[in-house]
């Protein structure tokens, strides 16, 4: 569904991504992980168009993405929950909820928001309340949510459990597996490794810029390299 | 200083009504700090440029300015859109510092356009109403600051429902304090900065057709408003809507006042000791976020 090749971005001067090939098929859950710095972020940036590439190519659905402006890529379904959360927090839950429907699914608005509501009622009870005022845990709600309000046909999530008590991070993998059994593709980014491997199909490990190890998520999980890196094994 | 009450009372409510305006005119400027964050430079010049055009409106067509006022902000609109759109955004290539001179630039061109076209004469309407008052009380109101006052009220309530009930509006909202979740949901952050800088300077065409009747027109006249502008800016709070037409409010009175106390000539000494008071006791306004 989605197929990078070659990628290479950065900022300024700088060289972040240094040749990234990876490839999300439909209905999976596949993990990026890596080190900070890697360049987790500066991927999915230069996924969703905020980061132009600089060499390389983005397909999404057979199609070649790279060089649209983040707009064109969010109306064709590929929904990215950022790092940060970016929440408008000048802006109540509801009014945050109705601009993730700003380009895409704005006829479904009322039954997608019903649908939010549900997986998160506390998000319900604070509706009109401002977004700024949240918890931390709340305003990662309202990133997720905001980012399904527009039905995603492929979701980012860039440390979607970044800043969570324990019991938290437990929902957010919880609610991640729901996602994922209700067909939705997923590219998850994560430092939550022995988790995101437990949940992912895929898994993928930047370093520096590249991917350095990938495959099926139990055979990354047995890879030595790993164990020592990230699992401290 | 013993002034009889009904001269007083006639001299706040005056000042209200002028200061409505001048909320009008702040209101584009603040508008576009809070979303763009940057100080249109271009403000005054443009300023000058609606007032010239209501000017034409009147004198070569025959239309009244307060007839004009709508077709001259869905006029200025389209200009404010494209002179973001297609100058300011593209030659800015995101740097404050560019778009500082970016728009001072265009102020000295629009400003000298002015100059070549209409000389350096101050100029005037002549409108029927120009002089005429309306009984309020003991109190006796100018009719043009009057109908400025309702306007600018009908233009607050407008713009505040744009913002609050339109998909647009609450883009608006939240490019100003977070683009790239706004990027990230679908906005396009170049056209809604190109829209904010349209209704910034669609204000500024209603609001010179609301002062056309009652001010004289130079190519410089712009200046003037705007300095009071910044003031009302600075006292309401950068970037906030409703803090600009308290703070229009506000300045008028203060200018009526001091006009009455110390002389017309003075007048607008009063404006800028509120300037220098507000930098020291309250930098963030009144209606400013706390920095
Ligand atoms: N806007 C920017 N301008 C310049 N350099 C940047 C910018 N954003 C990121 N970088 C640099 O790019 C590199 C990769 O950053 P990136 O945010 O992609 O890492 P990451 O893998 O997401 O890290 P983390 O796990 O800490 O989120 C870092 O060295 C960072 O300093
Ligand atoms: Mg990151």
């Amino acid at each position: 569904m989605l197929e990078i090749r070659g990628l290479e971005a950065g900022y300024g001067l700088t060289t972040v991504l240094r040749g990234v090939d990876l490839s999300v098929p439909a209905g999976r859950i596949v993990a990026v992980l890596g080190a900070n710095g890697a360049g987790k972020t500066t991927l999915n940036m230069a996924i969703s168009g905020l980061v132009k590439p600089r060499a390389g190519s983005i397909t999404f659905d057979g199609r070649r993405i790279d060089g649209l402006p983040p707009p064109a890529i969010a109306e064709a379904g590929l929904v990215h929950v950022p790092e940060g959360r970016k929440i408008f927090p000048n802006l109540t839950v509801r009014e945050n909820l109705d601009l993730g429907a700003y380009r895409r699914a704005r006829g479904n608005r009322a039954r997608n928001m019903d649908r939010v509501f549900a997986t998160f009622p506390r998000l319900k009870e604070r509706a009109r309340q401002f977004a700024g005022t949240l918890s931390g845990g709340e305003q990662q709600m309202l990133a997720i949510g905001r980012g399904l309000m527009a039905e995603p046909r492929l979701l980012i999530l860039d440390e979607p459990s970044l800043g969570l008590s324990p019991l938290l991070v437990e929902e957010m993998f919880a609610l991640i597996r729901r996602l994922h059994d209700e067909g939705l593709a997923i590219m998850l980014v994560e430092q939550n490794v022995a988790q995101s491997l437990d949940l992912a199909d895929e898994a993928h490990v930047l370093e520096n810029g590249a991917f350095v190890l990938g495959g099926a998520a139990a055979d990354v999980r047995a890879d030595p390299h790993l164990q020592r890196a990230y699992l401290g094994l | 200083m013993g002034f009889p009450p009904e001269i007083i009372l006639e001299a706040v409510l005056n000042g209200l009504l002028t200061g409505a305006v001048y909320g009008l005119v702040a209101l584009g400027l603040t508008l576009v700090y809070g979303v763009l964050h940057i100080i249109n430079f271009a403000h005054g010049a443009l300023l000058t440029a609606a007032m010239y055009a209501a000017y034409v409106a009147r004198t070569a067509l025959g239309i009244d300015p307060y007839v004009a006022a709508l077709p001259l902000a869905g006029l200025f609109f389209v200009l404010g859109y494209g002179v973001q759109r297609l100058v300011i955004g593209p030659a800015s290539q995101g740097k404050d510092e560019n778009i500082l001179l970016v728009t001072l630039g265009l102020s000295i061109i629009v400003e000298n356009l002015m100059l070549a076209i209409f000389r350096s004469d101050t100029r005037s309407i002549d409108v029927p109403y120009a002089m005429e008052v309306v009984e309020f009380g003991p109190a006796l109101l100018s009719w043009p600051r009057l109908v400025g006052f309702g306007a600018t009220l009908a233009v607050g309530v407008a713009l505040f429902l744009l913002m609050t009930r339109t998909a647009t509006g609450k883009a608006i909202r939240a490019v100003a304090k977070e683009r790239t979740g706004a990027a990230l949901v679908g906005i396009d952050v170049a056209h809604i900065y190109a829209v904010t800088f349209g209704i910034g300077t669609a204000c500024l065409a209603i609001a010179a057709a609301l002062l056309l009747p009652s001010f004289y027109v130079s190519p410089r006249v712009g200046n003037a408003f705007v300095l009071v502008a910044f003031t009302i800016v600075v006292l309401g709070g950068m970037g906030s809507v409703v803090g600009a037409l308290v703070g229009g409010l506000v300045i008028g009175v203060v200018e009526s006042l001091s006009g009455l106390y110390l002389g017309d000539s003075l007048g607008q000494i009063g404006i800028f000791l509120i300037f220098i008071l507000v930098l020291l006791v309250r930098p963030t306004g009144l209606f400013g976020a706390r920095a």
